[in-house]
């Protein structure tokens, strides 16, 4: 068990309740939407070594070589080190907008490096979007389910959100061309539409290209704009790639945002937007606003491992060790989940979702999930009005191939109990005998009038 | 003075016990205590042992902690530790048995102290006997909305509301996530109170006031800014005097000793007992450190008071 350290110095007294109440009186209103909930002291567990998590949503960084990284960090150190330890410009080094220009060429876009800001990690550029686009009560609209890390962002600048579900083929534009319809007809403009067209965060599906040109189609035709957030385009795993909602457009009205996190360094926190001018000109200075610049030092990092030019060839591998995990919770799933789950099989990314039946509740299912050591994400998280709560996100990058099998080994279990016991009270009996054989259980999304 | 903090552990309510923990530590070095905080695995008797504190303050919540685990070891390595006994913290934790012994002292000595009408099951019960074909049965007796909750557990986790029939299974499922004892318990509509107990003081009735949504939502209660606590509790004096006397009666009832936090519900019948916390939480949000301030005590003089209670344990009278 892991210890808490002696304090080294004694901490500030803490204020007691009364002073809590006189600070209260002071918080900004937006502060009252900024939640903390029981499910967040409940993940405080997954950070103990004996759990399994399946809940983060890291990217494996244990096969980046070391002696690569203290090559390259000597080398700055030796020639660059004034500059790499000054402020920099507010829009980002020029050098690190040319590593951004050839990752973006690998998937087909070719912006004009002076639409692009480089960001204190993906994060920051929806946050500065956010801070850009939203004032309160501003309908934005997003996935269903959607990044669970969007949400708070979104809702600390008090947006009004509403989320289009998504099926196998990622956000329904249709329901969307519907939704669009009812809000104008009460005199209502989205700000922006959210989404992760590719191998979302936390459904696992891929928009198609048909709903791909739709979506632009409509933000062209209605003057909306459209953020794409693409942390995963280049971790693809099978099938054909797609282009990305920017290149379709051209960039008129898709605001895009990438970032090394998931193809170098989430550590580096070195993200990217890339937008219109005269939306950049706002979010630069919401930017200067923010932080001045982002840090020097990681873009000389990223300067320097762009220039050994194998990028490309450490991207690839990692689309190795992930297609391998995808497959091996894919079987695990399989192997382990009930007749009635159903879950994604994602052709990339980070994440697959599963649906248990209705009378699973994956919060509570997580508390017994961890008694037996495994984590993972309860899909609410992914919703702001309490839906998903038969749903969980799995992420199978961060852990390895035994730790794969042996997690959703857990989860399948205290799984079957749970449909054991809903058996038993309501007389409906489970199948007894496992799955039969991989039957495909690849329909993510129950369809409309399904129970 | 050596004090150990124990702290964290493996319970659900470990990210609550390691804020406690931490405020406790504080408090205790600017009391001139020399701490050891200790995050309790599986070396904390050797940790005890080697370490040797003069005392414990157990800053434990859920299971583990509260109920009785924690406290039965130091009892055997005879370091004294704040709180309640074993015994007490086995009684609150546990909500049948705690209700139970509420009957009980009833049955000794009627003094009009009331829980509400509850069944309890055990896994077993539905898994092997049957049980689910009692339920409709025991749902004509309490009536809907019926509370579902786990035997034992904190922070209201797993407690849900079925209003009717068709509820109760996904309520049960839920409820039996968190223990493999549920109780389905009559549901009495009424203010929701707290009074902390100091040694054998009550001190200042608390009471939880929803802001919105409703009352069956109680993720509300652990979002700030949904619930707000009123301290002390606007309420006459007869129904200030019934609600101190259920809670105390309570606290008798169960044996407590050093602290503990009793939950009533205030209906137009007078109080109704909820459930007894051992180790209430003692974070800055918490009702005992708030009611402790009402009452005029710093969160210093509280720990303090704490001290000297677990080194001078009051008989229960």
């Amino acid at each position: 068990m892991a210890e808490v350290p002696e304090p080294t110095h004694r901490r500030r007294s803490h204020a007691g309740t009364r002073d809590l109440e006189r600070y209260a009186g002071l918080f900004a209103e937006r502060t009252g939407v900024m939640r903390s909930s029981a499910m967040r002291d409940l993940m405080a567990i997954t950070a103990r070594p004996e759990v399994i998590s399946l809940a983060g949503g890291l990217p494996d960084t244990s096969t980046f070589p070391p002696q690569s990284f203290a090559a390259q960090m000597t080398r700055i150190a030796q020639e660059s080190a004034a500059k790499a330890l000054q402020y920099g410009p507010t829009e980002g080094f020029e050098e690190t907008k040319d590593c951004i220009l050839e990752v973006m060429g690998a998937e087909g876009m070719l912006p004009d490096p002076d639409d692009i800001i480089v960001t204190t990690g993906g994060q920051q550029a929806i946050d500065l979007v956010c801070k850009t686009l939203i004032d309160p009560g501003d309908v934005v609209i997003c996935e269903a389910p959607t990044y669970p890390g969007a949400i708070p962002t979104l809702c600390s600048y008090q947006a009004d959100v509403v989320q289009v579900e998504c099926d196998e083929d990622g956000m329904q534009v249709e329901l969307l061309e519907q939704l669009l319809d009812d809000l104008r007809a009460q005199g209502r403009r989205p700000k922006f539409i959210y989404s992760v067209p590719s191998f979302q965060n936390p459904a696992g599906v891929t928009m198609s290209l048909e709903r791909r040109r739709r979506l632009v189609e409509l933000a062209r035709s209605q003057e909306l704009l459209v953020v794409e957030d693409n942390p995963y385009g280049l971790l693809r795993y099978g099938g054909e790639p797609m282009p990305p909602l920017y290149q379709l457009d051209g960039g008129d009205f898709v605001i895009y945002l990438g970032t090394f996190s998931k193809i170098l360094s989430p550590g580096i926190r070195l993200g990217w937007a890339v937008a219109p001018p005269p939306v950049m000109e706002k979010i630069v200075l919401g930017k200067q606003a923010a932080d001045l610049c982002t840090s020097t030092l990681t873009q000389y990092f990223v300067r320097e491992y762009f220039a050994e030019r194998r990028w490309q060839r450490y991207v690839d591998d990692l689309v190795e060790i992930y297609r391998r995990r995808r497959d091996v919770m894919v079987e695990a799933l399989r192997d382990n989940f009930p007749a009635e789950a159903t879950w994604t099989e994602p052709e990339g990314g980070l994440f697959i979702w599963a649906t248990l039946p209705d009378y699973i509740d994956t919060s509570d299912l997580l508390a017994k999930a961890l008694r037996a050591d495994v984590a993972f994400v309860p899909g609410q998280a992914a919703y702001v009005d309490g839906r998903g709560s038969h749903s969980m996100r799995l992420n199978f990058s961060g852990v390895n191939e035994d730790e794969i099998r042996e997690g959703v080994r857990r989860i399948g279990k205290v799984i079957a109990e749970q449909v054991e016991l809903y058996g038993a009270l309501t007389g409906e009996r489970p199948l007894p005998e496992p799955r039969q054989e991989a039957a495909p259980n690849v329909v993510p999304f129950r369809k409309a009038g399904e129970a | 003075m050596k004090v150990a903090v124990l702290k964290g552990g493996r319970s659900l309510e470990r990210g609550v016990s390691l804020r406690s923990g931490a405020r406790v530590e504080d408090a205790l070095g600017r009391l001139g205590h020399e701490v050891l905080p200790i995050d309790v695995g599986a070396d904390l008797v050797k940790r005890l042992v080697a370490e040797r504190p003069d005392l414990a303050f157990v800053a434990m919540h859920g299971v583990g902690g509260e109920d009785g685990t924690v406290q039965e070891l130091l009892e055997i390595l005879g370091i004294p530790f704040t709180g309640p006994s074993a015994a007490a913290c086995a009684r609150c934790m546990d909500k049948v048995q705690a209700k139970d012994a509420i009957e009980d002292a009833q049955r000794e000595e009627p003094s009009g102290l009331k829980t509400p009408h509850w069944f309890a099951f055990n896994q077993t019960a539905f898994r092997e006997f049957g049980a689910a074909d009692a339920l409709g049965r025991l749902e004509e007796t309490l009536g809907f909305p019926l509370v579902v909750k786990p035997s034992r557990g904190g922070s209201s986790l797993g407690v849900r509301f079925a209003r009717s029939a068709g509820e109760v299974p996904q309520a049960l499922v839920s409820a039996f996530s968190y223990d493999d004892r549920v109780l389905l318990e009559r549901f009495v509509d009424g203010r929701e109170l707290a009074v902390s107990i100091l040694g054998d003081q009550p001190l200042p009735i608390v009471e939880a006031i929803l802001l919105e949504g409703d009352r069956y939502d109680f993720e509300a209660r652990y979002e700030i800014g949904r619930t707000r606590f009123d301290v002390p509790a606007d309420l006459t004096p007869e129904e200030e005097r019934a609600v101190t006397e259920a809670a105390l009666g309570t606290y008798r009832a169960l044996g407590c000793t050093g602290f503990a936090r009793i939950d009533l519900i205030l209906g137009e019948d007078g109080p109704w007992l909820l459930e007894a916390n051992a180790i209430p939480g003692l974070t800055d949000t918490s009702l005992l450190p708030q009611a402790a301030e009402a009452a005029g005590l710093s969160f210093e003089e509280l720990v303090e008071r704490i001290l000297d209670l677990a080194l001078t344990p009051q008989g229960v009278s």
